[in-house]
């Protein structure tokens, strides 16, 4: 019995309390969006490797048949998210503050959005193997749609390598903004529940902990309703404040256990899914649906209707726009994700992906920008990291391009948060420090290894040449003894015919 | 300075900024120096507006030197503050050059020179109140008993004006040593402390502010308000304050304890002269101390023991300045040794190991 049962919960360092301006759309029921005219749907939407496509230009397909499949272990497939001709492949702006182009898969649809015929549901998926589900989490291409878009199937398949207790479902939904989880479990509280209960046998565990910030009553609500008929599910209100929906301060908050540095949350026995990971888990196996649309919070004081809309993936942002009235004003910033960690987008014309769970138009007066001043020291950054870092020394090594010392100050155990920028009272961007820092770091290892493999590579090409010609130079060796030989030989005979 | 198209968020903002701060801390402290002000009449207004003004000018000069934009700087609150506090720590009825001097010395020699906000290694107006007690020893002990504004035993404006501006003799008439000074001469005179304090002020004068002394050593209790404010406001944190003061009182208390005749009672020692106004506003000056809360309790603790130490057997007989200063110089070693913990990792940096606790379980 979940709800009666009072849950202890353990406290998490630092945080911050924003601004969540989460009524701007928490009241709209989630909608259901008109197709467009032309969806672009890109190969890379998860953390992995591309997925590769299986369509070929002009070809008919059907509403979740497979587009692209996934590539090596850590990757996932693209299903077709409606029925149409595919227009083309090519390279379009990929969903990402670069704007760089990306293999992306053009789809025209045509309007009559019919399924395949073979989908394969199953009524009662509880029948089904724990091996058999995490199979078909892989198959439906679902990936983490908290925002991380990690391959779902791998975190299922964790309980091959760790002891397992319990399956947390993530519904802190910390980001300001966002709503969609919210309304996610206040909609659909059943079929997420039934989802959890899903990856909770694929795991092999019994016991699901639902971590539901305290701001959103309805949501906890809902899925108390829903949870009391089950044994073993406990839904747990948190305390509101950022980043409570971090994977392992979760964790952290619900059990009291640390997460070790560089390790996952199943070192100590749990496994985090998202909400809407969850509902996509149970829409897949008991519909057979793969995962081709996903709710999205259009938000912020520079769109005319903020709205909670199912999105089709592949639907370009310009589409959801218009379909929220456009914008009252000029945006001075277009986010997608939330305004903590969310990514600035370049233009309306990317398409959503799996991983949006936002998109924002936000005002001047939101984005509260200021010039950058020095620091003074002031250490809120040091109060306010939920990581037990110092941002303030972190940031000033990386300034002065000491990036082993940023290291040894802990900067690959930062999260991203932005919780240090956020107050920072001199506006230091520290994130994009740190940021800045972590790519540098990443593109110096990958040209270490690159260096590395030259190396290596040349000095194998070396010893092959040695190798050559010392077999050449044996080889004439040998011929100029033959043919000594064979002189010999012939001398000899030619004196004996003498 | 620059707007950097950024590609990392937060895009959102608290709305704290540095000014802002600075202007907290000013207002926090605002009770405590209109009552000094009061209290001490006219001449402390002008030496006040003396040191403010000349604070500013520095730094606009510094700046300007340095090939810095003036106006972001000027106006982010920080020369007001350390001209401001500098003043709190000046005998009211000092000569307006010394708050000159003084606010030069704080803002070129100890701020600018070292990069401007933010870079500072020492407290500026720790620094300015130092080097001036050095060099003037006669006109920055000269200590007035208060005179409130518009009292019969004030002087008039014009009076006043000859006192910060001119030559006056009223100042030497005027004159009284602090209790924490008084009690340091008639100990080395070989008098008990019970007789020193009992022709002078008692707990509650120091309290509320009828003792003589420099600004910022006149209303306790106004001062811990402003403190209070400012931990309520999260512009600084409990830790240096009530380590500062818990280990002056507990040290203070022990020796009490030993012998009451030689030794001043804790609370005599946290009242009194700069205990309060350190704790809460120069101490925890931002720049200048440790950035982790266990950096902080190991910074104040180190204060309130070094007061404790200069009060009662340095030459001196108050001791905050230098305290401050000895402890801003272990900053940089108190924040390499003390950090937090960082998540998933024990003390030592490294990953927090489950496995071993279950096989020593």
């Amino acid at each position: 019995m979940g709800a009666a049962k009072t849950f202890k919960l353990f406290k998490i360092r630092g945080g911050v309390h924003p601004n969540d301006r989460k009524h701007l759309s928490a009241a709209q029921a989630i909608d259901t969006l008109p197709l467009p005219d032309l969806m672009h749907i890109p190969m890379q939407q998860h953390i992995g490797a591309p997925s590769a496509p299986l369509v070929h230009r002009g070809e008919m397909v059907k509403k979740g048949q497979l587009l692209a499949r996934s590539q090596g272990v850590i990757s996932a497939p693209v299903h077709a998210p409606t029925s149409g001709r595919i227009m083309g492949i090519g390279s379009f702006p990929a969903h990402h503050a670069s704007g760089l182009n990306v293999r992306t898969i053009t789809l025209k649809p045509d309007g009559k959005d019919e399924w395949i015929d073979d989908l394969i549901g199953c009524d009662d998926p509880f029948v089904l193997e724990p091996d058999e589900i995490a199979k078909r989490v892989a198959a439906a291409g679902i990936v983490g749609l908290g925002g991380a878009t990690f391959p779902s199937a791998v975190k299922l398949n964790l309980r091959k390598r760790y002891s397992l207790t319990s399956l947390v479902i993530n519904g802190a939904e910390c980001e300001p903004y966002l709503t969609c989880d919210d309304r996610l479990m206040r909609e659909k509280s059943a079929q997420v529940l039934a989802g959890a209960q899903l990856m909770a046998r694929a795991l092999g565990v019994e016991q699901i902990l639902f971590g539901i910030e305290n701001n959103k009553p309805d949501a906890q609500a809902a899925m108390r309703e829903a949870a009391t008929a089950h044994s073993g599910v406990h839904v747990i209100g948190l305390p509101t404040r950022y980043p409570m929906g971090s994977e392992k301060h979760l964790v952290q908050t619900l059990t009291g256990k640390e997460t070790p540095a560089r390790g996952l949350t199943a070192d100590i026995g749990v496994v985090v899914h998202n909400v809407a990971t969850a509902l996509a888990v149970y829409e897949a196996l008991h519909f057979g649906h793969p995962l081709i649309s996903r709710v999205v919070t259009v938000s912020g004081q520079a769109i005319a209707q903020a709205k909670n809309i199912r999105v089709p993936i592949g639907t370009p942002i310009s589409h959801l726009i218009d379909y929220c009235g456009g914008f009252k004003e000029t945006p001075a910033r277009l986010v997608s994700g939330g305004p903590m960690m969310g990514q600035p987008l370049p233009s309306t014309r990317v398409p959503t992906v799996k991983g949006s769970n936002g998109l924002l138009a936000l005002t001047d007066n939101e984005l509260n920008a200021a010039p950058e001043m020095p620091c003074i020291r002031c250490a809120s950054c040091v109060k306010a990291c939920p990581c037990g870092l110092t941002p303030l020394e972190m940031a000033a090594n990386i300034r002065s391009g000491s990036l082993d010392a940023s290291v040894q100050l802990g900067l690959l155990d930062c999260i991203g948060c932005g919780s240090c920028s956020y107050v920072c009272p001199s506006h230091i961007p520290l994130v994009q420090f740190f940021n800045y820092a972590k790519g540098e770091l990443a593109s110096r290892q990958r040209s270490q290894h690159q260096q590395g493999e030259t190396k290596r590579l040349a000095e194998a090409r070396n010893e092959r040449m040695e190798a050559l010609k010392r077999k050449k130079r044996e080889a004439m060796q040998k011929r100029k003894q033959e043919m000594a030989a064979k002189k010999q030989q012939a001398a000899e005979t030619s004196e004996n015919d003498a | 300075m620059t707007e950097a198209p950024l590609t990392a968020g937060p895009y959102t903002h608290s709305g704290s900024n540095v000014s802002r701060t600075m202007g907290l801390v000013m207002l926090a402290l605002l009770p405590g120096t209109l009552f000094g002000l009061y209290q001490f009449g006219w001449p402390a207004v002008f030496l006040f507006a003396a040191t403010v003004l000349a604070a500013l000018l520095a730094e606009a000069f510094s700046l300007r030197i340095a090939g810095k934009p003036v106006k972001p700087f000027l106006f982010d609150g920080s020369a007001i503050l350390t001209g401001w506090l500098l003043a709190m720590t000046l005998p009211p009825w000092a000569p307006w050059w010394i708050g000159v001097v003084g606010a030069l010395l704080a803002i070129i020699v100890a701020k600018q020179v070292f990069g401007g906000i933010g870079q500072n290694l020492f407290n500026p107006a720790m620094v300015a109140r130092v080097a001036l007690l050095i060099s003037f020893p006669l006109e920055m002990t000269l200590f007035t008993q208060p005179a409130p504004l518009f009292s019969n035993s004030a002087p008039g404006f014009l009076d006043s004006l000859a006192i910060t501006f001119g030559q006056s003799p009223q100042v030497d008439a005027m004159s009284s040593a602090t209790l924490l000074g008084h009690v340091k001469t008639e100990l080395t005179q070989g008098v008990s402390v019970d007789a020193a304090t009992a022709s002078s002020y008692g707990f509650w004068s120091l309290t509320w502010g009828n003792a003589g002394g420099s600004m910022g050593e006149t209303s306790a209790i106004l001062l811990l308000l402003g403190g209070v404010y400012l931990i309520y406001k999260k512009i600084i944190t409990w830790h240096i304050p009530v380590s500062m003061l818990a280990t002056l009182a507990v040290v203070a208390g022990i020796f009490y304890f030993v012998d009451p005749s030689r030794y001043l009672d804790p609370l005599t020692h946290l009242m009194s002269g700069a205990a309060i106004l350190g704790a809460f506003f120069i101490a925890t000056d931002l720049v200048t101390s440790p950035i982790s809360a266990r950096g902080q309790l190991v910074f104040g603790a180190g204060i309130g023991l070094l007061v404790y130490m200069i009060r009662t057997w340095a030459g001196y007989p108050e001791g905050v300045a230098f305290a401050v200063m000895l402890m801003n110089a272990c900053t940089p070693l108190i924040d390499h040794y003390l950090k937090p913990r960082i998540y998933g990792r024990d003390r030592k940096g490294e990953p927090l190991n489950y496995a071993d606790e279950k096989e020593s379980a």
